[in-house]
């Protein structure tokens, strides 16, 4: 009986109504959460794990010696390195591919370098339009070192207190 | 006998072993930079230090004889202890380069840190730096990773037989170095890099190539001398990266030659990877149905009397046999194997081969070399030879020109006659042959490639009768051979009446119309312009060169094929990679050429051609095995013609078309004149 009278007013009242609107009306007056992408864009940790890039030294160096470990420790196989001497006798590498459809962004291949050359940089906007786009050669690497070396040797830094 | 007792286990070891021989009878693992088991017993590493009971100190196992009743402790916390500070010590002056170092990976250095090492550094201060050493164009050399082990001195100075390598200074202040800045003067220094256990002396044609965990390791045997050493091809992908030595006690022990390991540079390139055929006189790319159409229409109307194949020195016994076979249904008999002209013969088994045995050089005590250089021809057996002069006191004389063998020798002089003197009685020699109590003979292919070979053939049979080089279960006769097919090609009976002359010069008076050359270039081809030649080979050399058409075909790390070494030992290879664009395994070659000449072979798989095979010759059918052969007549007819011996080979680096096209030997070539020039003004 009683419960039939509260069904009635809640009925009348469009009482879930009523609810869902001051629900609707709370998150209203509060901060916003979603952002206005790509206009806006979220946090990152130093520790994100985006698109690889090769880093050089500060005299323009490249880092990466062709040691081939990260080669090794890649669980996708996605890198594939070959190397020779340079002129002057050092190890480089002629050959530095990785497969970013293959690249399940483990972040293993950046763990095993001795040089801090192959990194995992901030950047996550790399969709393409073609599968090809996404074979990065040596070259294309070291162009993403170039352009992000900025916020990867900050994200570096930021990290280092707790290697 | 000694008996002790190892981590409360008691073992007996012979009398003279070491320490550290009986903890691996035991079954322990002791940790080790210096000690090597064909080289002599330095002791300067210190990583082998063990717990003595009533020993005041450790002691260092691989020096220290073991003793009766001696208590050893190999697991205490003073062996621990001891180990981690030897491996500290090592590591203080050696740099932390591992990513950039070719050894990493396969380095007994880093192995042993790990397992033996502290885990942690404590050391501070700057490291030391070395220069580097010049070597050659074969060794690279990165003299701040030396821990001083001495290995690489000791095995130029025991086993190469070479003392060239020494070192400088003390304590840290020591250096390896050549001295002269040269490279190491003997054809077995690329072992000095297996040896050194750390990243000191690397292979300079593979440095920064590949990793050791990249490459996948085939089981092989060597062809570049008949000696068959066992060999470990490493290939990555389809590409042959280098050449390491397996073991085999009996043959090759750890070692293999230089041209061995560094004559490979050239598999991956400069190959013959299609079909060629010669229109209008210019040789064109063709398809493998065109190339056989060519030699269809050139064998038409040719009667097998006009047929002729030469075998070259590279052949596995597949592609042999499948040649004969097909030569055989066009009715030819006409397969030469000894295309350096020599004049053995295939009739008595025992007189082709190195009966001996390269182990039997080890109980031998009298060695005469007739027209032989086993250093340039057989480096192995040559380091066999030094082993047996040095210690178990075999004694060694020649007929034939001099060279530095890097043992003594007794120079009798370089003159064929001396043979005939000899077997005569008439020399002086005779004393000390029949005085000789395992005395044995090396009949080299420069003695057997004159004229008069056959004769000389016949001489030294007969010296092997009369002064008992062949008494009993002893055969002291032996051929030392140059070639990896030869022996297969002798028992399988590819010798003709005039040899390679005779089909030369029939091929320049136009009686034989078609000569097949199976990787033979080792003689002059010009003079078959005349005829009409199919060239099946891996490298375009002088036998492509006179070719009408050009099969490609496989070389010999792209075959399983089996060879038969100068011993007699039946040896089967196994195929490391594939060969490279249209190019096809050879025995496939003359299957594939046989059915469009309408005389299809018998046999569509390796399996079934190796059946056929042993069906023929019962001996292939036990691998790895040196039977001893009967002793019986052989030899040609004829007299001696006086006058020396030349060389059996005149160029080690360029002995085979694999190692003609190969950059490094010759750049080993140019390494080795340039020396032989330089004085000591020279900058």
């Amino acid at each position: 009986m009683i419960k039939n009278i509260i069904y009635m007013i809640k009925t009348v009242t469009l009482w879930e109504f009523v609810k869902a609107m001051t629900l609707t009306l709370k998150y209203f007056f509060r901060r916003k959460v979603t952002l206005n992408y790509p206009h806006e864009k979220g946090y990152l940790s130093p520790r994100f794990r985006g698109e690889h890039a090769l880093r050089r030294y500060a005299n323009g160096e490249e880092r990466c010696i062709g040691c081939k470990l990260c080669e090794a420790i890649c669980p996708a196989l996605a890198i594939t390195i070959e190397s020779e001497p340079r002129e002057d006798g050092s190890r480089r590498t002629t050959r530095f591919d990785i497969d970013m459809t293959k690249c399940i962004y483990c972040g293993y291949c950046e763990e095993a370098c001795p040089v801090d050359a192959i990194v995992e940089g901030p950047n996550f906007e790399f969709a393409t339009e073609t599968r090809e786009e996404l074979m990065y050669n040596k070259e294309r690497l070291l162009a993403n070192g170039d352009r992000w070396e900025r916020e990867i040797a900050q994200n570096l830094k930021a990290d280092e207190p707790y290697r | 006998m000694i008996t002790l007792t190892i981590d409360g286990k008691e073992v007996t070891v012979e009398d003279g072993s070491t320490v550290m021989q009986a903890c691996e009878v035991a079954g322990v693992e002791i940790p080790r930079f210096c000690y090597h088991e064909r080289l002599s017993i330095a002791g300067n590493c210190r990583m082998c230090l063990v717990e003595q009971e009533k020993a005041t100190k450790p002691i260092a196992s691989c020096a220290m004889p073991a003793g009766e009743g001696m208590v050893i402790h190999t697991l205490s916390e003073s062996v621990k202890r001891a180990r981690e500070g030897v491996m500290e010590f090592l590591l203080i002056n050696h740099p932390l380069d591992c990513p950039i170092c070719d050894q990493g990976g396969e380095c007994d250095l880093q192995d042993q840190a790990v397992a033996y090492g502290q885990g942690i550094s404590r050391y501070q201060e700057n490291k030391r730096a070395v220069d580097e050493t010049y070597m050659g164009p074969l060794i690279k050399t990165v003299m701040t990773r030396c821990i001083h082990c001495t290995r690489c001195i000791r095995f130029a100075e025991e086993v190469a037989g070479v003392p060239e390598l020494g070192a400088l200074g003390r304590g840290e202040h020591m250096e390896i170095t050549s001295y002269l800045e040269k490279s190491l003067s003997s054809e077995l220094s690329g072992n000095i890099i297996d040896l050194c256990p750390v990243g000191a002396l690397t292979s300079k044609p593979y440095a920064f190539a590949a990793r050791s965990w990249e490459l996948t390791n085939t089981e092989s045997i060597d062809v570049m001398d008949a000696v068959g050493s066992a060999i470990r091809i490493d290939t990555r992908g389809n590409q042959v990266m280098r050449v390491l030595p397996r073991l085999n006690e009996a043959v090759n022990e750890e070692w293999i030659s230089d041209k061995t390991r560094f004559a490979i540079d050239d598999l991956n390139y400069a190959r013959l990877d299609t079909p060629w055929v010669r229109k209008r006189g210019k040789l064109q790319a063709a398809s493998w149905t065109q190339a056989f159409g060519a030699i269809k229409k050139a064998l038409k109307g040719v009667t097998g009397d006009a047929l002729a194949a030469i075998v070259g020195d590279l052949q596995d016994m597949e592609s042999m046999f499948a040649l004969k076979d097909l030569f055989a249904s066009l009715g030819s008999e006409r397969v030469e194997c000894r295309q350096d002209g020599s004049k053995i013969e295939n009739g008595c088994r025992a007189g082709t081969l190195f009966n001996t045995g390269i182990t039997g050089i080890e109980e031998a005590d009298l060695l005469l070399l007739v027209g032989s250089n086993p250093r340039l021809e057989a480096p192995i057996i040559n380091a066999r030879i030094l082993k047996a002069t040095r210690h178990l006191g075999l004694r060694v004389a020649r007929i034939g020109i001099p060279y530095d063998l890097t043992y003594p020798v007794q120079e009798l002089g370089n003159d064929a006659a001396l043979l005939e003197a000899l077997r005569d009685g008439k020399h002086a020699f005779s004393e000390a042959l029949s005085a000789a109590k395992k005395p044995m003979m090396i009949l080299g292919q420069a003695a057997l490639g004159r004229a008069d070979g056959g004769a000389i053939l016949k001489a030294a049979h007969d010296i092997a009768e009369k002064y008992g080089l062949v008494i009993g279960e002893w055969n002291g006769f032996n051929i030392l051979h140059t070639a990896a097919s030869r022996v297969g090609g002798l028992d399988l009976g590819l010798v003709t009446e005039g040899g390679v002359e005779g089909i030369l010069e029939d091929a320049g008076s136009g009686k034989c119309k078609l000569v097949f050359l199976a990787g033979a270039d080792e003689f002059d081809t010009a003079r078959l312009k005349k005829s009409f030649v199919i060239y099946m080979g891996s490298h375009g050399d002088a036998g492509a060169e006179v070719a009408d058409v050009i099969l490609p075909g496989a070389a010999y790390t792209e075959k399983s094929g089996t060879y038969i070494n100068t011993e007699g030992r039946v040896q089967q290879g196994t195929r490391a990679n594939f060969p490279p664009g249209e190019a096809r395994e050879d025995w496939t070659i003359l299957r594939a050429l046989s059915e469009v000449l309408g005389h299809t072979l018998p046999y569509d798989n390796l399996l079934e051609l190796r059946t056929a095979m042993e069906a023929m010759l019962p001996q292939l059918e036990s691998l790895d095995d040196n039977p001893a052969e009967d002793w019986d007549a052989f030899g040609g007819s004829g007299k001696i013609e006086v006058g020396g011996f030349g060389e059996a080979i005149e160029n080690f680096w360029f002995t085979n078309p694999i190692a003609r096209a190969s950059k490094t030997m010759e750049e080993c070539d140019v390494a080795a004149r340039s020396e032989d020039v330089r004085t000591g003004t020279d900058g």
